[in-house]
Order: C-alpha cells, then structure tokens, then sequence
C-alpha cells in the first residue's frame, strides 16, 4: 500500500480562495483523520478490555470493597500489605511457580525435539502435523474432568496401572508434588503440540545454505541442531517461551477441575494447588472481596511481567552463547 | 485502496469505529411491551418443576407474559446472582435461591423487597412450615423469600451389606441404630469389625454437616459473631466424625466427585446421608444393577434436620414488584408445589401439601416399594427450629471443615486440622 497522497489538481481549477469546495474538505479530512480511524478499533477494543480493567483493578485494590457494598472504604495500600504476610498467598505464589516450571520447561524442549522430528523426511507428513495438535482442539473442560478421572486416588487408571507395575499408589490429591505434577501434566497434554508447530513453522523457514555449508565442512547433525537450528530459532523461541510464561502462570481451569470437591476453588484439602487465579477468584466470588482479589491481579501481573521478562533475557543469552554471532 | 472514494472509506472507517464501541452494549432486561402487557422473569438453577405451572399462570393471567430463565448448576447460578445484584441490575423479577446461599442474600437484604408488604395480602405464615418460613427472614423480620421446597433428613443404608455384617437390615430394626450419633458410630464400628475393615460412611463432611446443622447455634451467633472456639457443639462433632475417620469408618470419598459414584457403584460404602432430594442422586450413581439394595428408613440421629430447599425473592430492582411477588406467591402456594413435586420430586415446604394423599402414597420402587412421602413427611416434621445462619456461614463449611476432614482422611493429624478450622474461619469472618 502506498502513502503517497494525490494533490487536488490545482492548475484546472480556477482558485477560489474564499472557500475549499465540499469535496475538497472531505477528501483533506480523509488524508488527516483516516489512517487514525483505520487503527482505532484496535485502540478503541484494547482500551475497553485490556487498559482500562487494568487500571481499574488498580483503583480497586486501593479499597474495601466488597461486592454490592454501596460505599467502599478507602484504605491505601493495605490490601498489598495484608496480603504479602498472607501464607495462602505465598502458598499459592510457589504453586503456581512450580506447576508453571512442571509443564512450561519440558514443553518447550520436547516442543523442539518434535518440531526437530517433524522436519525430518516423514510420510503423511500432514497427519503428523494435525496429530500433534489434536489435544489443542479439544475442549479444556473435557480435558480436564478426563485427567481427573485418570488421577483420582481411589479409582483413578493412573493409579490402577502403577498397581499392575507393582508400584504404590500415589495420592494424587494430598501429595502437593504429585498433584502439581497431574496437573503439569494437563497444561503439557494440550499445548506441547502447538508449540511445536510454531517451532516447526519457524524451523522451516531456516535458510538451507547454512546447513549445507555446515554439512561441507563436515558437521554431524547434532552439531548442527545445536549450532545452527536452535541460535536461528532464537526469535521464535523467545516467542514461546514468552507466551507460555503467561499462559503458565495463569493456570486456572485445570486445578479448578482437578479438585475432587466439584466446583472447589480451594486447590485441595490444603490448597496444595491452589493457584493464584484460584485464589483470586475464590477471593473475589466466593469471599465478595473485590479489593483483596484487585490486590492479587496486580501482583499477579507483575509477577509474570517479571517472570517473562526474566525469560526473555535467559532465552536470548542462552540462544547467543551456543552459536553465531547474529 | 486509491480507486476507493474518499468519502466512502472515511465512512467505512467510522462504521468499523462505531461497530466496535456499540458491540459492547446489550441488556436484555424486562419490562412492560407497548400493548399494556406485563412481562416478568423468573430465574431457576437445575430443576423446579416450574415448566407447566408458569405456563398455567399465563394462562389465569392474559395480560402477564413470563420469561424463565434456568441455569443447570447451582454455584454459578449464585455468584451470578451476587454479581448482579451489586451491579444493580440484570436480575430477574423472581430469583429462587438456595437455602445455602441464603445468608449471603440475608447479608445483602436492603437490596430485597419484604414480601409481607408487597405480597398478597392472602400468603400466611401458617402456609409453610415454622422453620422454613422463619428462616426465609433477614435479621429485622422482614421476609425477603418465599418457601419452595425442602430437605428433611433421613438415613439411607444397604441392606444387604448389613444383613452381611450381622446387623439389622429391616426399616424397623435399623432404627435403633440409628436413634442417636453415639448409637450410630456404635454400629459403625461393629460393622467395621464384623466385615474386616470395610468403611461404614460414604463422605465425612455430610454427617459433620448435619452433626453442626442440628446445633442450636451455628458458626455464627445472631450478632454474626464467629462461635467456633466458643461453642462446645461444633468441637464435640468434630471429635467425633475425626474419631470414626481414624477407626477406619469413612470411605474417604469426597461428596458428589466421581469416585463417590464409582463407590456407589461398587457398594463401598453401607450408609450415606439422605435428604429427600438423595433418592434419585443415590438411584442414578448405584445404578439399576443395585436395584433393590438400598433401603432408606424415617430415621436420623439425634432427630432431625434440613438439608437443601430454596426460597423465591423478589430483589428491588425488579420493574414489577407487586406482580413479581404475586407470581412468587402462586407458586409456592401448596397446590403448585405438589405439582412440581409431581414433577419434579422437591419435596413441599407447605403445610397442607405435606398431609395431602397423592404426597403421603407416594412410594419409591429403587428403595423396595419405601414409603418415601409419608416417611419425609414425618421427617420434616421432627424439625423444631431453624439455625440461624450468618454471613460465611456457607464459605466456612465448603472452603474450611470440608477440605479439613479431607485433610484428616489423607493423614493429617485431626489436632492439627483443627488448628486448620479455627485459622480458616477467622480469615473468613473478619
């Protein structure tokens, strides 16, 4: 698309200076005000869904406000106070944590190895490709309520088969570990596919000349996954991981079905996963405590703001460090 | 895009502006149409049995058009309620709700019309029974709900799994065991024993919940204070159900999960608690391969208590308050409840609709032919009183006791969970 914009031709039209003609004006106020209407909705629907819940949440979390209270009080920063010496809090900070580093580190690695495998000289290779991303289209309810029919302690296929294996059961529900592992398992079931078809997506688009100067001067073909396809895949894999890093730390459907108590938001029989977006729903719907759940967001915005950016710098050295200068 | 008229893609940009900002905007809320009609809405979760009788009532009421509005899971249902009711509007003109959530409504009630002024003038409180229509109150007397149904407590056990254990089996001869919690724990261990350590309860929060309910006072006293440490009742129910957990009687199932049905299924348990409204939840998880085991008797220990029921409400921003608690009124009148216990199975909270005869032959075929309408009839009866319940009342029993006898059942030491009870509920009530 061109930004050059067409001048009136003035030389045919005898100049009239007391007044542009209609046509005139609309067409200049085209040129000014167009390019910004064209952006707007996007402004318009970001600031509507995204700006301002944020900065209201703010305001929110300022306030003890609970739900249907007809004049809140306002209270400054207790809110954030209250809740840094809350070990619920802090209990669900290291849940979350860790069901995020559970299923976001081995699903970007076996992300890569798939895409690795899937550019590989397969046939169908179509049907290998929708059947990675099959578990993506599935419905994250299903998925869910399915997974925790498999991990339930007393009847549950997982346990039955460790059985069978002459293994002990596991008490998927009140070993924190094991129930953060379940539930890693889940995020990990559905999103390892996508993942790797954005990799293999960015992976094929990789310029072949590199490869074959490498393979001239006689580079084996880890030597060249490591040289070459994973500093190449650098933006790509910022991208992923950057994404799944929000995703991660915002896991809320899968603990909130994984609980035997239906419809529970405590995250077990002592919040053993209870995530942060449980805790804040559980504050905002179930405790009417609009102001500690604001609280909460914006902690948890922050975090993963930290969190991402704290990626972002890790994926860029470690990409750098392992082979070319870009 | 050159070709493209000036005048027409600034246009073109303004539509998309404008489609963008009014997509947001939508209330479909109620209200009079031009033709002198009035509209109401009614709103319901799961089953009220109001299909046909809202249908009835339009047709008594040419001028009245009703919109129902039915919602299949409880909880959402409520929090939407909640949500709406601070926002100010969006709720419906009629809005049931649930007995366990009635004291959110209660905390809330300034934002409730009192039925006894705008209701007809007709509606008695001698239509429903003392407790019910009691707690249907908020703390100043005024009534915010109308009684739908209720849940009178009874005890449903396998007969064929105590004939097995040698106890008594028969709806007669099982009363004694289950007369008082003491003579009930009592039989609970002797079952243990006599089958080689299989459990007696299905879930432990649904005794210790009833245990609780049957206190004169709850979590909350009428000033909303919290009790817990104070009240000697809710400590000895809890030593109580942790003792029968620790001497092997609990099946460990949480209530409602699906390994609780897979445990009806495999008969891992012998009794369970029975609200009227059980029955078919225990006939739909035991299945039709168990047909015939299970046996529920008019009996509860300690007498009896409430479990479920709801109340129709008319908030204050309904358009049509006076029609609205018309409506609400016709509806929980006994007649119509009969009707949706017809349909439905809630059993009645009126008076007279407990002592019609279509209610007391009612029999139920799962149970061996059990006469389940004059038992809870008799049952609802043996309730004297309504606990009052305070703000959290709810919150503590889901988020607090429950997840703790959980924690119990998974190994924790029932001191230490304990601890985990007071410490909840003090977060909870402020």
């Amino acid at each position: 698309m061109t930004t050059v914009v067409e001048k009136p031709p003035r030389q045919e039209v005898p100049p009239e200076p007391a007044k542009p003609s209609w046509r005139h004006r609309l067409s200049r106020w085209d040129v000014k005000f167009s390019p910004y209407l064209y952006i707007a909705p996007f402004f318009v629907v970001f600031g509507l869904t995204g700006l301002f819940p944020l900065l209201y949440t703010a305001y929110v979390s300022l306030f003890d406000w609970e739900i249907g209270d007809d004049d809140p009080k306002f209270i400054g920063l207790e809110n954030f106070a209250t809740l840094l010496g809350d070990p619920q809090f802090w209990n669900a900070v290291v849940n979350t944590v860790s069901i995020f580093l559970l299923s976001s580190v081995p699903q970007v690695i076996i992300a890569v190895l798939l895409a690795a495998l899937l550019s590989l000289r397969l046939r169908f290779p179509a049907g290998w490709r929708v059947g990675i991303l099959l578990p993506y289209s599935a419905s994250l309810v299903a998925l869910g309520i399915i997974f925790a029919n498999l991990f339930g302690p007393r009847f549950g296929l997982v346990n039955a088969l460790l059985e069978t294996l002459g293994l002990d059961r596991v008490e998927w529900q009140a070993n924190r570990f094991a129930s953060h592992l379940a539930v890693a398992t889940m995020v990990n079931w559905r999103w390892t596919g996508y993942n790797a078809l954005i990799v293999l997506a960015a992976m094929q688009a990789l310029p072949r000349d590199v490869y074959e100067a490498a393979v001239v001067d006689g580079a084996g073909a880890v030597r060249r996954f490591f040289s070459i396809t994973l500093p190449m895949l650098r933006p790509t894999l910022i991208f992923v991981v950057v994404t799944s890093t929000i995703g991660g730390l915002q896991i809320f459907t899968e603990p909130k079905l994984f609980d035997a108590m239906p419809g529970s938001n405590n995250g077990g029989s002592q919040h053993q996963f209870q995530t942060l977006t449980l805790y804040l729903y559980q504050s905002a719907f179930e405790g009417f405590d609009l102001g500690y759940a604001s609280a909460i967001a914006w902690l948890l915005f922050l975090l993963i703001v930290l969190i991402a950016l704290a990626n972002f710098l890790i994926t860029r050295r470690l990409a750098a460090t392992t082979g070319l200068k870009r | 895009m050159r070709h493209l008229h000036k005048g027409v893609s600034f246009a073109i940009g303004l539509a998309v502006l404008g489609a963008s900002l009014t997509a947001c905007g939508d209330d479909g809320s109620s209200g009079s149409s031009g033709t002198g009609q009035i509209e109401l809405s009614i709103g319901t979760f799961t089953e009220f049995g109001y299909e046909n009788l809202l249908t009835e009532y339009e047709q008594l009421h040419p001028n009245i058009k009703i919109t129902h509005h039915k919602t299949g899971e409880g909880g959402p249902y409520h929090q939407n309620l909640i949500t709406k009711l601070a926002a100010g509007n969006g709720l419906e003109d009629v809005v049931a709700v649930e007995e366990g959530h009635f004291s959110d409504i209660i905390d809330k009630s300034s934002k409730f019309n009192d039925l006894t002024e705008i209701g007809p003038k007709d509606v008695t409180p001698d239509r429903w029974l003392d407790w019910k229509y009691e707690a249907g109150k908020d703390k100043d007397g005024r009534l915010i709900g109308y009684g739908t149904d209720i849940g009178p407590l009874a005890l449903c056990y396998r007969k064929d799994l105590l004939q097995a254990a040698g106890l008594p089996s028969d709806p007669e001869g099982v009363k004694s065991l289950f007369a008082t919690w003491d003579s009930y724990f009592a039989a609970g261990d002797q079952y243990v024993a006599h089958t080689g350590g299989k459990p007696w309860f299905d879930a432990s929060s649904q005794l210790y919940n009833s245990m609780v309910n049957q206190l004169d006072t709850g979590y909350l006293d009428r000033d909303d204070k919290l009790t817990i440490e104070s009240n000697p009742g809710i400590k000895a129910a809890w030593d109580r159900i942790t003792g029968a957990i620790q001497r092997g009687q609990s099946a460990k199932l949480i209530a409602f999960s699906n390994e609780w049905k897979t445990g009806f299924q495999q008969g891992s348990f012998a009794t369970t608690v029975c609200p009227s409204w059980m029955l078919g939840v225990v006939e739909e998880n035991a299945g039709p391969g168990n047909a015939g085991k299970w046996a529920v008797t008019d009996a509860f220990p300690n007498g009896g208590g409430n479990w479920g029921g709801s109340y129709l409400t008319v908030p204050k921003q309904s358009r049509h308050p006076k029609e609205a608690a018309e409506l609400a009124a016709w509806l929980t009148a006994p007649e119509q409840q009969l009707k949706a216990f017809q349909a439905r199975g809630n059993f009645p909270s009126q008076v007279q609709a407990l002592t019609s005869p279509q209610l007391l032959q009612q029999t139920e075929p799962y149970f061996g032919d059990a006469p389940v309408g004059r038992l809870y009839a008799d049952q609802a009866k043996k309730v004297t009183h309504a606990q009052y319940k305070g703000p959290g009342d709810g919150q503590i029993q889901e988020n607090v006791t429950s997840p703790a006898l959980q924690a119990v059942e998974q190994g924790t030491p029932p001191d230490q969970a304990w601890q985990q009870v007071v410490d909840g509920a003090k977060k909870i009530v402020k």
